[in-house]
C-alpha cells in the first residue's frame, strides 16, 4: 500500500478529490474567449486602464478603453471591479508528495517532477487566492538540494498538462541552518535526518560541499567534453560514465538550470555569490533572504534576485533579524524582488502580502503588486508569457471585487489560458450538491462496512473514523 | 457634569503636566505626559457613531471626553489630528507573547510546564517586558493581548497584560484572566498530503483510532478527576481540619469551581466543542472557547451556553481537505448571525500568524461577508468584554484608559500606518529593532 493509498484509506472513505475534481471540470469547460468591460484594469507594466480586456485563444488580444465583442464571446461586466493578473509564486510546495532527499547533502540527482500530485488541494485554494503559476522546490535540507519546476495551476488537468511548457528548470541551493541541521548531533533522530552526523555541521561546512559538487561538476564536465570532442572526430571511444547528480550541476554551470537558494544571512549570502563567481555561475533568486536588506548592493551587482517573506520572522534564530522593509529596500536598491508563499496557507493570500509594502517603505502600488506579478515572473524567465497584462501574453488574469491591495477586497474570477479555473459563484453554487454527494458517500461506505465480511455491530466506530486494514 | 467638572480640574492642574516627548528614547515606556487632548481627528469611538472633526480629551491616562467642539484647557497639549483617524487600541485576544522570543529556540519559550495540570502557573510571572515582539506588534496598533501557556491538560493562567510597560507590574491588566485548558481530542491520522500538515492538536501522532480513543478516554478521566479533587480540596478547606495543608495546584482551582474565573478551553472540532459544553454543564464552569474552528457547526449549543468564543487566525487552511476553501474566513460571520459573541487571538507568536497582523485577520472576515464595524469590535470591545475587562478598554468612552491608536486610514488594511499608539494616556515608542535596522540600512551608502 503506498503512501497515498494509505492517507486516504486512513483519513475517510471519501473520495475527496473526486468531488473537488467536479468543480474544476465544470470551472473548466467556459467560453475561452471573454470580453471584460468597464473594469480597473491593472495591467502592471503599462499602467491603469479603464475600459476592457480581451481573451482569446489562450491569450490576451486586446486591451483598451473599448474593445468590441468578437462573435460568441462571454461578456463579464466588470463595473466596479478590478482585473490583474494571475500571481506567481516564487516558492512553493504544494503538490509534492516529497519534500527532502535528506539523507545527503548534495541530492541534485532528484527532482520534485517525479513527486507531484495534481489533486492536491493545495492548488485550488492557491488559485482562489489568485495564483495562477508556482515554482515547486525541493527542500532546504541539502547543501545542493533536488531539482525545482515551474507550474501552472490547471486544477483538473494531470501533473505533466500542469507544468509550465518552457519554462527553464532550477535546481535548491540551501544555506544555514537547515542544510547543518543534520550534522548536529541534535538532529539525530529528526523526521528525515539520517540517526548519525551527516556533513556539514557549520556554515563553513556548507560552503565546502558547495565547493567540492563543484569541482567534481568541472572535471565531470570536462571528461564529458574530451570524449564528446574525440567522438566528434569519429574516434572510437568509449563514453564516460553518467552521472545523474553531476549532470545537473554541469547545467547550473552552463546556465541551463536556474539556482534558487534558500538563506538568510548576509554572511552565507555573500558566501554563495563568491562560489559562484569563482565558478563562473549565477545564483538566480536569492530565496527567504531575510538579511537580504543587508547586503542590497551585493545581490543586485551579482545580478540575483530576491525572494522574500513580507513580514515572516522570529521563528527561528537566522530569521531574527528579519524586517518587514525588506523588500522594499531590496527594490530600491535595484534588486529585482518578489514576495513568495513557502506555505500553502501564506500562498492564499500573497496579494495581500504585497500590500504591506506600501506600509512597510512606502513602495508604490504597482511596484507592490510587480513583488507577486512581473517580477517573479522575470526571476523565472518567464515573463515573456506571464507576470502582466500585456497583448500576446498568456491570458493568466485575475477579476477581483475591489483594489486587490484592499485587504477586504477577494478573488471572483481566475482564467489561465483564457480558460475558467477558478469561479467563486460556481463555487459556492456547487457546495450544495457536494455535501450531498459526500453524505451518500458516507452512507454507501458505512453500510458496506456493516455487509458481510465488515466488521459490523453498532460497536463499530463510526464511518469517519479510520479502518486499518480496510484499503476500498 | 462630572466631565466639566473634570476639565476644570485640568485647567487648575495642568502646571503638573509632563510633555510627552514624540516618540520615547531607545525602547523606553514614555514618562509623564499622559493628558492631551486630539482635536480634528475622525473619532471611531466603536461605542457610538464616528466623529467627523471630532476630539478626544485625555486626563492622566484615562478618557475624559470624546466628542465635537469639546471645551478643553488652552493650556493641554494638542495633538492635531488633522487628517487622521482615532480608534481604541486592538486587542489580541489569544497570543503567547511575551513568553516566546524565537519558536524553534526552547531557551527563549516558557508556554509549557512539566505536568499536566498546571492551574497555580501564572503567565505574567514569565512575560520578558524587553521582549521584541512587544513594540513590533503594538507598531500595527494592538495595544494589548491575552498572552497564555499552553500545551497541557491544564497550562496555566492566562494573562491580560498592556503592549506598553517598564515591568510585568505594570504590564498586567488581569494577571488571572482565565483558566487555559485543552480539550482531549481524539487524534487520528488526517487525510492531508501536505508535509507540514500536523495532527489534531494535543494529538499523539499518527496513531490508530483505538489508541486515540485509550488516551482521549485516560485524559478526560484525569481531568474529571483532577477537578473532582479540586472541589474536595476546597471543602476541606472550607472546613479547615486540624492538619490541613494547602495546596498551590488545587487553591488555584477555586476561583474556578465558583465561577469567578472563566477556564478558557482548547477546543478545534465538533466533538470536543461539544465536550467542552458538557463538561462546563457537569462541572458548572464559566467557560470561553478558544480556536473553535468548527464552531460553525456548533452554534445553536454554543449560543444556547451563552459561551464566548475566541477564534485563532482567520488565515488558516481549512481543517479538512473537502471544506470550502473560504470556511475559515466565513465562520466570524457565521458566529455573528448566531449571536455569539466572538474575538480573534492570534495563538502563537509565530510566522504568519505573528500578532502584528491581527487586524488583518479581522480584514479577511469582512471580505468574506462580515460588516466592517463587527471586525474592528472583534479586536476591540469584544475581546475587552470576553475578558472581563468591557468596562477598562476596547472604546472610547469616558472612563476607560485612554488606549488609543492615531493612524492615516482604516486600521484593518495592510496599506494603513499608524502614526501613534497611546497606552495608558502615554505615547508608546513607535521604534523597534527593525525600525532600527531598516534606518540603519536604507542608509547604506551604494
Amino acid at each position: 500500500m503506498n503512501r497515498r493509498t494509505l492517507l486516504i484509506t486512513l483519513a475517510a472513505p471519501v473520495a475527496t478529490p473526486f468531488l473537488t475534481k467536479l468543480a474544476a471540470q465544470s470551472a473548466a469547460s467556459g467560453n475561452d474567449t471573454v470580453l471584460i468591460q468597464n473594469a480597473t484594469i491593472l495591467t502592471i507594466t503599462n499602467g491603469t486602464v479603464k475600459g476592457s480586456i480581451l481573451l482569446q485563444g489562450g491569450k490576451i488580444a486586446a486591451i483598451g478603453e473599448k474593445v468590441l465583442a468578437p462573435t460568441g464571446a462571454k461578456v463579464i461586466d466588470g463595473a466596479g471591479k478590478f482585473v490583474m493578473p494571475g500571481i506567481i509564486d516564487c516558492h512553493s510546495h504544494i503538490m509534492a508528495e516529497a519534500i527532502n532527499e535528506g539523507s545527503v547533502s548534495v541530492s541534485s540527482m532528484v527532482g520534485i517532477e517525479d513527486v507531484l500530485n495534481p489533486e492536491d488541494i493545495g492548488i485550488y485554494r492557491a488559485l482562489a487566492g489568485g495564483v495562477t503559476t508556482a515554482n515547486i522546490l525541493h527542500g532546504s535540507a541539502n547543501s545542493i538540494g533536488g531539482k525545482t519546476i515551474v507550474m501552472k495551476m490547471r486544477w483538473g488537468k494531470n501533473a505533466q498538462a500542469m507544468k509550465f511548457e518552457g519554462a527553464m528548470p532550477g535546481i535548491k541551493f540551501a544555506l544555514g541552518e537547515n542544510p547543518k541541521r543534520a550534522g548536529q548531533a541534535v538532529a539525530a533522530g529528526l523526521a528525515g535526518a539520517p540517526t548519525g552526523a551527516r556533513y556539514p555541521a557549520t556554515r563553513m561546512g556548507v560552503e565546502d560541499v558547495i565547493r567540492e559538487a563543484f569541482n567534481d561538476a568541472k572535471d565531470y564536465k570536462a571528461v564529458w567534453a574530451a570524449y564528446n570532442a574525440k567522438a566528434a572526430k569519429g574516434e572510437i571511444v568509449i563514453p564516460p560514465n553518467r552521472d545523474l547528480k553531476l549532470d545537473a550541476l554541469v547545467e547550473v554551470l552552463d546556465g541551463k538550470r536556474l539556482v534558487h537558494a534558500h538563506c538568510y544571512r548576509q554572511d552565507e549570502i555573500l558566501m554563495l555569490i563568491h562560489v559562484a563567481d569563482d565558478y563562473g555561475f549565477k545564483i538566480r533568486t536569492f530565496q527567504h533572504v531575510l538579511e537580504g536588506y543587508k547586503v542590497a548592493k551585493e545581490i543586485a551587482a551579482h545580478g540575483a534576485g530576491a525572494s522574500t517573506f513580507a513580514d515572516w520572522w522570529a521563528y527561528k534564530l537566522e530569521a531574527q533579524d528579519a524586517i518587514p522593509w525588506n523588500a522594499a529596500i531590496l527594490v530600491k536598491k535595484g534588486v529585482l524582488t518578489s514576495l513568495n508563499s513557502d506555505d500553502a496557507e501564506l500562498m492564499r493570500h500573497l496579494d495581500k502580502e504585497a500590500a504591506k509594502t506600501v506600509k512597510y517603505g512606502g513602495l508604490t502600488e504597482t511596484e507592490a503588486l510587480s513583488l507577486v506579478t512581473i517580477n517573479p515572473a522575470k526571476q523565472l524567465k518567464i515573463d515573456n508569457r506571464v507576470g502582466s497584462l500585456e497583448v500576446g501574453k498568456d491570458a493568466d488574469v485575475l477579476l477581483y471585487d475591489a483594489h486587490p491591495l484592499s485587504n477586504f477586497s477577494k478573488v471572483e474570477k481566475v482564467w489561465i489560458d483564457g480558460h475558467p479555473y477558478f469561479d467563486r459563484d460556481e463555487d459556492i453554487a456547487n457546495r450544495t450538491k457536494k455535501d450531498l454527494e459526500k453524505k451518500a458517500l458516507i452512507q454507501k461506505a458505512s453500510a458496506d462496512q456493516r455487509g458481510p465480511g465488515g466488521r459490523g455491530g453498532t460497536a463499530t466506530p463510526p464511518p469517519t473514523t479510520p479502518q486499518e486494514g480496510s484499503n476500498q | 457634569m462630572r466631565f466639566k467638572q473634570l476639565v476644570t480640574f485640568i485647567a487648575t492642574a495642568s502646571a503638573v503636566f509632563a510633555q510627552p516627548a514624540a516618540t520615547g528614547i531607545s525602547g523606553a515606556p514614555a514618562a509623564g505626559g499622559d493628558s492631551f487632548i486630539i482635536k480634528g481627528a475622525t473619532v471611531h469611538p466603536v461605542s457610538g457613531a464616528d466623529i467627523q472633526n471630532g476630539s478626544v480629551i485625555v486626563r492622566n491616562g484615562k478618557i475624559l471626553g470624546v466628542g465635537k467642539n469639546l471645551a478643553a484647557p488652552k493650556d493641554l497639549k494638542i495633538i492635531d489630528g488633522k487628517g487622521l483617524h482615532v480608534y481604541p487600541g486592538m486587542i489580541d485576544a489569544a497570543t503567547e507573547i511575551g513568553l516566546v522570543e524565537i519558536s524553534s529556540v526552547r531557551e527563549t519559550s516558557d508556554t509549557t510546564e512539566l505536568g499536566k495540570f498546571n492551574p497555580h502557573l501564572v503567565a505574567l510571572t514569565a512575560v520578558n517586558p524587553e521582549s521584541e515582539h512587544i513594540p513590533v506588534t503594538r507598531f500595527n496598533g494592538i495595544t494589548s493581548a491575552l498572552t497564555m501557556p499552553a500545551g497541557q491538560l491544564i497550562s496555566g493562567q492566562v494573562s491580560l497584560i498592556h503592549l506598553d510597560g517598564w515591568t510585568t507590574d505594570e504590564m498586567g491588566i488581569k494577571p488571572r484572566a482565565g483558566l487555559h485548558m485543552r480539550m482531549p481530542a481524539i487524534a487520528t491520522p488526517r487525510g492531508n498530503f501536505a508535509f507540514d500538515s500536523g495532527d489534531a492538536p494535543g494529538g499523539g501522532g499518527r496513531n490508530s483510532f483505538t489508541e486515540a480513543k485509550r488516551n482521549f478516554d485516560k485524559e478526560m478521566a484525569e481531568l474529571n478527576e483532577f477537578f473532582e479533587s479540586a472541589r474536595r480540596y476546597m471543602q476541606l478547606k472550607a472546613a479547615q481540619p486540624a492538619g490541613f495543608k494547602p495546596d498551590l495546584k488545587l487553591d488555584a482551582m477555586i476561583p474556578v469551581l465558583e465561577g469567578k474565573e472563566p477556564v478558557l478551553i482548547t477546543a478545534v472540532r465538533e466533538r470536543e466543542i461539544k465536550d467542552a459544553l458538557a463538561f462546563a454543564d457537569k462541572q458548572k464552569l464559566k467557560i470561553i472557547l478558544l480556536d473553535a474552528q468548527e464552531a460553525w457547526k456548533v452554534t445553536k449549543e454554543i449560543k444556547e451556553h451563552n459561551v464566548p468564543v475566541v477564534l485563532g487566525p482567520m488565515l488558516s487552511l481549512p481543517l479538512n481537505e473537502d471544506d470550502p476553501y473560504d470556511r475559515q474566513y466565513t465562520t466570524p460571520a457565521d458566529l455573528l448571525k448566531a449571536g455569539i459573541l466572538f474575538s480573534i487571538g492570534t495563538l502563537e507568536g509565530n510566522a504568519n500568524l505573528a500578532s502584528r497582523n491581527l487586524p488583518f485577520q479581522a480584514a479577511q472576515a469582512v471580505a468574506f461577508g462580515l460588516p466592517h464595524d463587527e471586525a474592528i469590535k472583534a479586536v476591540t470591545i469584544n475581546a475587552a468584554q470576553i475578558w472581563g475587562v468591557g468596562d477598562q478598554i476596547g472604546t472610547l468612552e469616558e472612563g476607560k484608559w485612554a488606549d488609543l491608536i492615531l493612524t492615516d486610514g482604516d486600521p484593518l488594511e495592510a496599506t494603513t500606518t499608524v502614526k501613534q499608539v497611546f497606552v495608558k494616556g502615554k505615547p508608546s515608542d513607535m521604534g523597534n529593532k527593525q525600525r532600527q535596522l531598516y534606518e540603519k540600512y536604507i542608509n547604506r551608502p551604494n
